[in-house]
């Protein structure tokens, strides 16, 4: 399955994750935590939660994608008080999902 | 005055906020849905409590973007009083409308009971009724309360006087037993620094009637009136 259509776009898959920034406390991470100690697992110094998105996006080259992917980041993925992101971007061969 | 009650998809304290307005303060009221632009004909906002657009992604993300959201922006940068209530906190926060952000509670449990909030400022529209100090008896229910600013930003609003609620015991003294959410410095509510938006996490519009647990919600929903009474003479 070819990944450009007619007009020559390309569709791009950004993986994104979200995660708080380290000086914001982590009730999340931290139940995890003693949920492994509780399992056995005490090697287990820390665990921080965090989201991961994955966007299917149409663009012409992989620089227009991945500065139109920032902007989704700062504007709404991501906030930027309390959270920070980054993310990778790749030709998206499967053409997975609407 | 004319009360506009900000209603969004997953709102639930619309209603709440609409019969405070009409049976607590007989103020004429309307709900106003999110994808209307035109509040020119209200004197004040109130964005009610509950779950906007399912609380995905976080709460009060998503909503931040509804049509009305301009326009509330706007009627803020005029100095309209306006009053975030939970959801509505939380919306005015991502919308950058108020500092900081409310995180997941740090017990990562929903807290649905009666809090103490100690009135700090009364020079806001929202509390110019009531003495400094006054402790208040008020309903939360949340999941996503706990406030938090960076250091620099606590700093400043401790500085100018923009922490307009505390969590408190009854007595009116900090203590992180009386703390429902883990909220930075017990901060249960806030001001901008020009003090006509306000939210909090504590629902006046759910105290409006001693029938129903607490009338403490009509001191914050009543002293607007006289804000308002204030600028027009003024």
């Amino acid at each position: 399955m070819s990944t450009s259509s007619g007009n020559g776009t390309t569709r791009w898959r950004a993986d994104v994750y979200v995660t708080l920034k380290p000086v914001v406390n982590d009730p999340q991470g931290l139940a995890i935590r003693d949920g492994l100690h509780m399992l056995g697992y005490n090697e287990v110094r820390a665990v921080r939660a965090g989201k991961f998105i994955q966007l299917w996006v149409e663009g012409d080259d992989s620089a227009t994608a991945e500065e139109r992917v920032t902007q989704m980041c700062d504007k709404l993925l991501a906030n930027p008080v309390i959270e920070q992101y980054r993310f990778t971007l790749a030709a998206d061969e499967a053409n997975l999902s609407e | 005055m004319r009360f506009a009650v900000i209603t969004f998809p997953g709102s639930n304290g619309d209603h709440d906020a609409l019969k405070s307005i009409e049976m607590g303060l007989g103020q004429p009221v309307e709900p106003v849905w999110y994808r209307e632009t035109d509040l020119s004909r209200f004197d004040c906002l109130l964005i009610p409590g509950g779950f906007s657009y399912g609380d995905y992604l976080r709460a009060g993300a998503i909503a931040r973007f509804a049509p009305v959201m301009e326009s509330v922006a706007e009627f803020a940068r005029r100095g309209g009083p306006i009053l975030g209530m939970c959801n509505g906190f939380q919306v005015l926060t991502e919308a950058g409308l108020l500092p900081g952000a409310l995180l997941p509670n740090g017990s990562l449990q929903f807290r649905s009971m009666w809090v103490h909030a100690r009135v700090e400022r009364s020079d806001t529209p929202w509390t110019c009724k009531i003495d400094d100090g006054t402790v208040l008896t008020l309903p939360i229910a949340h999941g996503e309360g706990r406030y938090y600013a960076d250091d620099e930003t606590l700093e400043r609003l401790e500085a100018n006087g923009q922490v307009v609620f505390r969590y408190t015991d009854p007595q009116g003294h900090r203590d992180p037993e009386f703390n429902p959410n883990g909220s930075v410095n017990a901060i249960a509510g806030i001001c901008n620094e020009a003090r006509n938006v306000v939210g909090l996490m504590p629902h006046p519009e759910r105290a409006f009637d001693a029938l129903i647990g607490s009338d403490d919600g009509m001191k914050v929903l009543s002293s607007v009136l006289e804000a308002g009474l204030a600028t027009a003479a003024g």
